[in-house]
């Protein structure tokens, strides 16, 4: 047992040092390459260590560190909200597009990208990436409530009739958008499809620090969930009769998991399989315990963000790769091995 | 530990449970009997609060079921539901640490709790395998080991309610299952029980409650419910009731 909870601790103290080697090399690496000490001088600079900016200091500052920043948050929530969800739904398949938050938030985004040159257009230029963000996540937070009313029945939540729900509004909302589609002029169709393929070209400090006081109220309020989560897993009337107020916990996990990935969506589009890679990769490292699962996956989906950012803008450098078709690339044929391999075992 | 005073309950416009009284007192095994659909689950989810609103009153320890602190119930009370879902890869020993949430004791204790409770339902062997690698069986006795550190060495007198523990077990595990059972309500704990088996029912329990179409048949003592008549009212079955060899017990032979 000491044995166990020692090769745990060195996991996450690895994940740790991931997360750390991510980050620098997302602030290196790019178009223009900086050298692993400048970067550490240039960020020295920045935070007032260093005296002497360095050369790249204004693609490092300006450019770069608000971009990792933006890229470690979204890893972080969306691989966060994907483990609660799947806890939460008792399904290791589940992710938060599943229940159609990402597809409310998307539609609150879109309508404001189309429709919002029409109502708000007396509005300045510069304020429309913050309308955006606020359609997103109230896109986002309507969605989830409907999805949860939807799903309520006399004895509680139905995790069966919500997923069904979330089914109907990922449907609708993708109409939508598509009509939207028509309405849009070349400008708003293009700023469409950019966000809608998910990037972090988009990143700026106040967007920033926007998700980063979601994120934050996420890993504050999330980890103390964490056995309630693990007794959701046995069944809700388990749960119950373990002591788990469950309605109580299973309104704050819904809202909280709305907040996140309408956060995310906002800023950074629609950005999918995180939420559903990051948790089974932690669970094979570190086994199912929410204990383990919340922090592990919190760290290795920042890392996996990063290094897939990365990745986005060395492929075709000087242009870059949207960051949402590469998760998708690679997190699409996960999820159907995943899918083959669980059909295999109900067999 | 549990009085049950004129219970009843519907679902679906359709009355399952009706009239229901009886008590069950510290340190006694009451096995409830009866045919599918008599309405012994649903007895068992009325008596662990799972259904909303039921009529008539149940009281844990002379206090309404309802208005007990979840967390503070969870350590009175526990309940071992028919089956369980979990599709996820816990190791054995972590699903039986789940019954240990609802206590603050420590990890040392804790630690010590499950070894004891694995030990007492044979899984002490299947320790760090995987849940979803083993047996029905094997899964059932998982659970009641779960089920059993949430109420073992209780503060105060727990109340145990068993939806079917022996369904999917050999012989030896049966056995095995209704011993600990016995030593359970030995130690001052109240266990009430969904047994099939009218055997096993009139071996290991202290009482018998025969429910027939959602009302009370018969509450007795094992000579008084199981008698050759009344089985044949409740059951449709034919059978003869003959005195155990070796126990004191009535022994049913169909």
């Amino acid at each position: 047992m000491g044995a166990l909870m020692r090769f745990h601790k060195a996991t996450l103290a690895l994940l740790c040092l991931l997360l750390l080697l991510a980050f620098l090399l997302s602030l290196g690496l790019g178009a223009v390459s900086v050298a692993p000490m400048e970067t550490l001088a240039a960020l020295g600079h920045t935070l007032g260590l260093v005296s002497l900016p360095t050369d790249n200091q204004l693609i490092i500052e300006q450019i770069r560190l608000p971009r990792a920043l933006m890229g470690l948050l979204v890893g972080t929530t969306l691989a966060l909200t994907g483990a609660v969800m799947q806890g939460l739904f008792r399904n290791p398949l589940a992710d938060p597009s599943l229940i159609g938050v990402s597809s409310g938030a998307a539609l609150g985004a879109a309508l404001v990208i189309v429709l919002g040159g029409w109502w708000l257009a007396d509005m300045p230029e510069a304020l429309l990436p913050y309308a955006t963000v606020i359609g997103a996540f109230g896109g986002g937070v309507v969605t989830t409530l409907l999805v949860y009313r939807l799903g309520q029945t006399g004895q509680g939540t139905s995790v069966a009739s919500m997923l069904l729900a979330g089914i109907a509004i990922a449907a609708i909302s993708g109409a939508l958008i598509g009509l939207l589609g028509y309405l849009a002029d070349d400008r708003m169709l293009r700023t469409l499809t950019f966000w809608n393929m998910g990037s972090l070209g988009s990143a700026t400090y106040p967007r920033v620090i926007a998700l980063g006081l979601c994120c934050a109220l996420l890993c504050w309020r999330l980890p103390r969930q964490a056995r309630a989560l693990n007794a959701l897993l046995l069944g809700e009337s388990e749960a119950r009769h373990l002591g788990i107020e469950v309605e109580r916990v299973k309104r704050e996990l819904i809202l909280l998991t709305a907040l996140g990935v309408g956060a995310c969506v906002a800023v950074a589009g629609l950005i999918g399989f995180v939420g559903l890679v990051v948790p089974h990769l932690v669970r094979l490292m570190l086994g199912v315990d929410h204990r383990r699962v919340l922090p592990g996956s919190l760290l290795l989906g920042g890392s996996l963000l990063l290094f897939a950012d990365v990745v986005a803008r060395l492929v075709i450098a000087p242009a870059e790769l949207p960051i949402g078709i590469l998760t998708a690339l690679l997190g699409a044929p996960f999820f159907l091995i995943l899918l083959l391999r669980t059909q295999r075992r109900s067999i | 530990m549990l009085s049950v005073t004129d219970l009843g309950c519907a679902r679906g416009g359709c009355q399952i449970l009706a009239g229901i009284d009886f008590q069950l007192q510290a340190g006694e095994v009451l096995a409830v009997l009866g045919t599918n659909g008599a309405g012994k689950s649903t007895l068992l989810a009325t008596l662990s609060g799972e259904l909303a609103y039921p009529q008539g009153t149940v009281q844990l320890a002379g206090r309404p079921l309802a208005s007990w602190p979840a967390s503070e119930r969870a350590r009175r009370l526990a309940v071992l539901p028919q089956s369980s879902s979990l599709a996820f890869a816990f190791s054995v020993a972590e699903v039986v640490l789940l019954g240990r949430l609802p206590h603050a004791t420590g990890y040392e204790e804790d630690q010590r709790i499950v070894a004891e409770v694995m030990q007492a339902t044979d899984i002490g062997h299947l320790h760090q395998r995987s849940y979803l690698a083993l047996s029905g069986g094997e899964r059932q006795r998982v659970h009641l080991a779960r089920v059993l550190a949430q109420i073992w060495e209780a503060a105060e007198p727990a109340c145990l309610l068993l939806d079917e523990p022996t369904a999917s077990l050999d012989l030896a595990h049966q056995r095995l299952i209704l011993q600990q059972a016995r030593e359970i309500a030995r130690r001052g704990n109240a266990v009430l029980l969904v047994l099939h088996d009218l055997n096993l029912a009139a071996r290991y329990a202290d009482r018998l409650l025969l429910l027939d179409r959602g009302g009370v048949s018969a509450l007795g003592t094992p000579w008084e419910v199981l008698q050759a008549d009344r089985i044949q009212r409740v059951f449709g079955v034919d059978v003869q009731v003959a005195r155990h060899p070796q126990l004191d017990c009535p022994l049913i032979i169909s």
